[in-house]
């Protein structure tokens, strides 16, 4: 028997697999399809204080090996999930993670102190890398003393597990682990979607209707595998690991390059049963390598 | 239990209804639940490394009895056109089932059911569903020419056909909204249900809220996930934006802001 168990800061996953926030709606949608406790965890659509519409359609564009999305944080609001939706999930045996939003300090305050009191809420994520949000989002995951600023807040506040969203799109995207780690942060997430954008030649018109998007999938996993790489080198925090996994392997890659626990996102639009073959393949690795834990692949890249 | 399922069918039939559409049959070696029309499956495209996302069909026909579901395909890009290729005997990979299905007509109701190219197929699934006598369904087709119409003769046990041609070259001459039977009396409709372009359905709901007679249109937005949380293929409506994929592709022109 192999212990696929890991832990980050100090919450248990029964595996190291969850679901990216954005790509796996409240755990609801992927219930049709699979139990959700064969998953270690969900990172939840991302919200906000009050309800947002989004971007305007289109909000959408397939890339090779990938997508650019803008949706814009279209939800209903941290109120709307607590009445409407925690009710539902809440009983669902796996770690379930609101991904916080806000446009202001004050936001990202006001949403966690509701977050807080939520049970089964073990962590937040928070998002300071929404590409697609004219206020707040990536604007304050960009600096280091943005970043340094919305973490330290939101810390006074949230006294479970802090887990801060990094964007990728900076210049040396270490130098802003460090710096939420400084302020508090009790793991670290990366990363968010790339800033990219689609154009049709014919039309001369961009395919998205904010012109720019995030851009996911396969085409982001080498850049985001070395990010993640480079911030386990930096920081002493736990680190979780995405960017395009589609198979156990990506996921064994991100694990070896030093992340604890990784989210799964654009790959289940392609199918939604890949997390679960994702759990399979991990166990089957672990059988072959003889090891007894998924804990021991954490950062065992040899170089 | 699930109640959506990510499964390979076996391609059993690929044969062209005209040049641009396409009839794609593939069985299950397993049962499937109860499919509605306007239901839809997200296929995958096979062994093609530019289209990363599957393309949403319409659900034409299905037989409980042999598992075998129909699709229309109609090349309309890349990776309608890489579907069309596929050969008999090969797998596909389809999510399903997708989307919610029309209000269904009562037993008294008069229905009109306009389909535009390939929207003829959840139209023509809905006629057989009815359950209503030939006389009080009335389908009405839309294409360019007689060349891009798909033959749907054998649907004659199910509804009165009804042809509009651009050039004239089938039926009466002009659009779907030009067509007599269009034109006489939309009141004579208590339903009326459409599926094709985009113009065509937003000309066609113009006319059905003047005449203030219920109508229900499939929409067909770009998607990437196909079960409700990429929130990519989303529509305004008078309850904000709504997914297409799990709040329609079925919804009523009251809620849509056309």
């Amino acid at each position: 028997m192999v212990d696929l168990k890991v832990k980050l800061h100090d919450i248990e996953f029964k595996n190291p697999v969850t679901l990216a926030s954005g790509t796996c709606g409240f755990a609801r949608e992927t219930a049709e399809f699979f139990e959700p406790g064969l998953l270690g965890g969900y990172f939840l659509k991302g919200t906000t204080l009050k309800n947002r519409d989004g971007n305007n359609y289109p909000r959408m564009a397939e890339t090779p090996s990938g997508m650019l999305n803008a949706v814009g944080l279209q939800n209903k609001g941290i109120d709307y999930f607590i009445e409407n939706i925690y009710p539902e999930i809440v009983d669902y045996d796996t770690q379930l993670i609101i991904n916080v939003n806000g446009s202001t300090v004050e936001d990202y305050i006001a949403l966690t102190e509701k977050v807080n009191e939520l049970d089964k809420i073990n962590a937040i994520e928070l998002n300071i890398s929404c590409p697609n949000v004219k206020e707040g989002g990536m604007a304050f995951g960009v600096s280091c003393p943005g970043a340094e600023m919305v973490t330290r807040e939101v810390r006074r506040v949230y006294d479970k597990t802090m887990i801060v969203k990094l964007s990728p799109n900076v210049t040396n995207i270490t130098e802003i682990a460090k710096a939420v780690e400084g302020q508090g942060a009790d793991a670290v997430s990366l990363v968010n979607t790339f800033l990219g954008m689609a154009i049709d030649a014919e039309k001369r018109e961009p395919l998205l209707s904010t012109i720019t998007g995030g851009l996911s999938g396969p085409a982001i996993k080498p850049i985001a595998l070395r990010m993640v790489w480079q911030v386990a080198n930096a920081v002493k925090i736990p680190v979780v690991g995405i960017g395009g996994i589609m198979t156990a392997a990506d996921a064994i890659e991100f694990m070896l390059a030093g992340a604890s626990v990784v989210q799964v996102g654009t790959a289940i639009f392609k199918d939604p049963m890949i997390p679960v073959k994702i759990v399979e393949g991990i166990e089957d690795y672990l059988k072959r390598h003889n090891m007894q834990s998924a804990s021991e692949l954490i950062g065992a890249l040899q170089v | 239990m699930p109640k959506k399922f990510v499964k390979e069918f076996n391609v059993i039939e690929n044969s062209a209804l005209n040049a641009t559409n396409f009839l794609i049959k593939v069985q299950s070696d397993t049962e499937f639940p109860v499919i509605k029309p306007g239901q839809f499956v997200n296929i995958e495209v096979k062994e093609a490394q530019e289209i990363f996302l599957r393309r949403p069909f319409s659900i034409f026909e299905v037989d409980y009895e042999n598992n075998v579901i129909s699709m229309i395909v109609k090349i309309l890009g890349r990776g309608s056109r890489k579907l069309t290729e596929v050969k008999v005997g090969s797998k596909l990979s389809m999510v399903y089932p997708l989307g919610k299905t029309f209000t269904y007509p009562s037993s008294d109701d008069k229905i009109l059911l306009i389909g535009g190219g390939s929207g003829v197929a959840p139209m023509l699934f809905l006629a057989k569903e009815s359950g209503l006598p030939v006389e009080n369904v009335d389908i009405l087709l839309g294409a360019r020419s007689k060349e891009d119409h798909i033959n749907v003769d054998s649907y004659k046990k199910y509804a009165n056909l009804h042809y509009a041609s651009e050039d004239g070259s089938l039926g009466e001459k002009g659009f779907v909204t030009q067509h007599s039977v269009f034109t006489n009396n939309l009141n004579s409709y208590t339903k009326i249900y459409a599926c094709g372009p985009d113009g065509m359905m937003r000309a066609i709901a113009k006319e059905a809220k003047a005449a203030n007679v219920f109508c229900e249109v499939s929409l067909e937005n770009l998607m990437a996930c196909g079960f409700g949380v990429c929130l990519c293929c989303i529509e305004p409506t008078t309850k904000g934006n709504l997914c297409v994929c799990t709040d329609g592709p079925v919804f009523n022109i009251n809620d849509l802001k056309w």
